[in-house]
């Protein structure tokens, strides 16, 4: 036999039997699943009886004939439009502050970083709904400058949501850093023969940092709004999807549809069009990919 | 001359003054709900609630600690802490051996196929987790594998649940490793498997310690796998646990909650005081979310 041809299928053989155990997951337990979710939206299907063939019925009553997923879909856009770039601006400004020699910065930078490694974690929202409960933080706080206040912040329709946005800003650590890698990248030169002419602050800022910056932030962006539509502990454990649905995010929606009331084909046909819109922001990350992608080695490439 | 030298030098040194006072307050804001937790969990009942924006108790006491690591339903917390440890341990363990072996595999044998696995590998770095969970709900319940740690684990040990962002970090470490050197060994007579094992797994460990301690937060974090799998308090993790435990209509000893959810952050404290240089730097380089 060809010298060639067996040390073809010798790595062949290697190659798949490395990424064996990616393969066997992706296969079995991602796209199984995918095409599952394109099968079971077209069917009724409680997990208990076998699924009932129902076409287009779940998307039908989806689009038409349920209020609160349009109020899901609705409240979840708000949350992850304002809440996204207001984290990405704290995340930038402070990450500019700290872009500068000074003593202690690692510590600030830690400490500032501490709320977003606690992440999505119980213990934070249980924390949250504390603070902003009746009795909470906030209260106490409004009550020693003078003003006593009586707002049922997680109870009230206007600004239930508004607290869930908070917490999402107050966890801007890992974008900061991410920030802070880019601001070290842009060359000292450039700044200086800016300077050299004529532009001060503001200009600098928006002549040269952002322009080069503008990568990072658009893949931070989009990458947060991924996350942000598919937010599920906070809602969950502070405001339950309340008041009045204002907090009823899309993937809290789908848990209780698919979970709580086993509507098994009505949750698949929410889980399609998510993964319908989830597709639509990853394909402009990856066609804007060779924007901030940077492969240091020339050696192979995959 | 010299009084304006002076002057510039007392100028900046105001500056820096005014800068430390500012960011030094900020830092105080970010950590005062932490802090206010922390504090209020060691606060008498009697002073929860009446001294809320203190944050240093009058009367200090641990009563809270030994009351909620009683846990309920007859199920302590060392139950839960010892279950979120097997799933953050094994799924951990699982998820950074996997990643690097299959790492391997994308950055150094070239095999047919390879360029569309890894273009498939890359195009779950963001599938949410709500995509598959009712179908895999239906293949695990279909196994009898609801309330076992089978769900939790099996996903991450085959590079599943989010691993690929592990296993992208790893294959670009890899390609910074010259090829040279994997030359050299073969030459040496060391197979693939040695190539990868002796070779390339040492000069990874950076990237294998950032995929470590990130997949234990996740892990450890993990809320909505356990939720839907897990129904037996005895097998419930500190997450689902403390969910259940702080659940307003059922719980009013607000000590205990405060107490037991402040506990539940200490592991991921200690970790990020212990890793804080390689979580900064797996963050700055690779984007991992936090």
């Amino acid at each position: 036999m060809d010298r060639r041809l067996l040390e073809n299928r010798r790595r062949a053989i290697a190659g798949y039997l490395f990424i064996s155990p990616w393969l066997i997951g992706f296969l079995t337990l991602t796209l199984l699943p995918i095409l599952g979710v394109v099968y079971l939206s077209f069917t009724k299907y409680d997990i208990f009886t076998a699924p009932q063939w129902i076409g287009l019925g779940n998307f039908v009553r989806m689009f038409t004939g349920d209020p609160r997923y349009w109020k899901s879909v609705g409240a979840t856009f708000y949350f992850a439009i304002v809440s996204v770039p207001l984290k990405l601006f704290f995340a930038l400004m402070v990450a500019m502050i700290l872009n500068a020699p000074h003593r202690g910065l690692d510590f600030y930078r830690a400490v500032y970083y501490t709320p977003s490694i606690l992440g999505t974690s119980v213990a934070v929202a249980v924390m949250w709904r504390e603070i902003f409960g009746f009795d909470g933080l906030i209260n106490a706080l409004l009550a020693n400058i003078g003003i006593r206040s009586e707002m049922a912040w997680l109870g009230d329709p206007r600004t239930a949501v508004w607290t869930l946005i908070l917490l999402v800003i107050w966890q801007f650590g890992s974008p900061m850093l991410i920030f802070l890698a880019g601001l070290k990248q842009i060359p000292d030169e450039l700044y200086e023969s800016a300077h050299i002419d004529g532009a001060r602050g503001v200009r600098k800022f928006f002549w040269i940092t952002l322009p080069l910056l503008s990568p990072v932030i658009f893949f931070n962006l989009v990458m947060q709004i991924i996350f942000g539509l598919t937010v599920f502990t906070q809602p969950f454990i502070i405001t339950q999807g309340g008041p009045l649905d204002t907090t009823n995010f899309y993937a809290l929606y789908l848990y209780r549809r698919a979970f709580e009331t086993f509507q098994m084909g009505y949750g698949a046909a929410m889980a399609l069009v998510l993964l319908l819109v989830v597709a639509f922001f990853t394909g402009i990350v990856f066609k804007s990919s060779s924007l901030w992608v940077f492969y240091e080695s020339k050696e192979g490439k995959a | 001359m010299s009084s304006s030298v002076l002057s510039m030098r007392t100028r900046r040194r105001f500056r820096e003054v005014v800068f430390h006072v500012l960011v030094f307050s900020f830092g105080v804001v970010m950590l005062y709900p932490l802090l206010w937790l922390a504090g209020s969990s060691f606060k008498p009942s009697t002073e929860i609630w009446t001294t809320v924006s203190n944050i240093v108790p009058r009367t200090f006491t641990v009563a809270h600690y030994i009351n909620g690591w009683r846990g309920f339903g007859g199920v302590s917390f060392a139950t839960f802490y010892r279950n979120s440890f097997l799933y953050a341990g094994l799924g951990t363990l699982a998820s950074v051996a996997t990643s690097a072996f299959v790492a391997f595999g994308f950055a150094r044998v070239r095999f047919p196929g390879r360029n569309i696995w890894f273009g498939c590998m890359l195009a779950t770095l963001m599938l949410p987790v709500q995509i598959q969970i009712i179908p895999q709900y239906i293949l695990f319940t279909q196994l009898r594998w609801v309330n076992t740690f089978w769900p939790l684990i099996l996903p991450r040990a085959l590079g599943q649940a989010g691993q690929a962002f592990f296993i992208f970090m790893i294959v670009q470490f890899i390609r910074g490793i010259p090829i040279e050197l994997d030359e050299a060994a073969s030459i040496d007579g060391l197979g693939r498997f040695g190539i990868f094992n002796r070779i390339v797994m040492p000069l990874v460990k950076p990237a294998l310690v950032t995929s470590g301690i990130f997949s234990f937060y996740w892990t450890w974090a993990d809320f909505l796998t356990p939720l839907i799998y897990l129904n037996d308090p005895r097998l419930y993790t500190v997450s689902v646990a403390l969910r259940a435990f702080a659940d307003p209509s059922g719980q009013t000893d607000w000590g205990a909650i405060f107490a037991m959810s402040f506990l539940s952050l200490v592991p991921v404290l200690i970790v990020f005081v212990i890793f804080q240089k390689q979580i900064v730097e797996g963050i700055s380089t690779s984007g991992l979310k936090g």
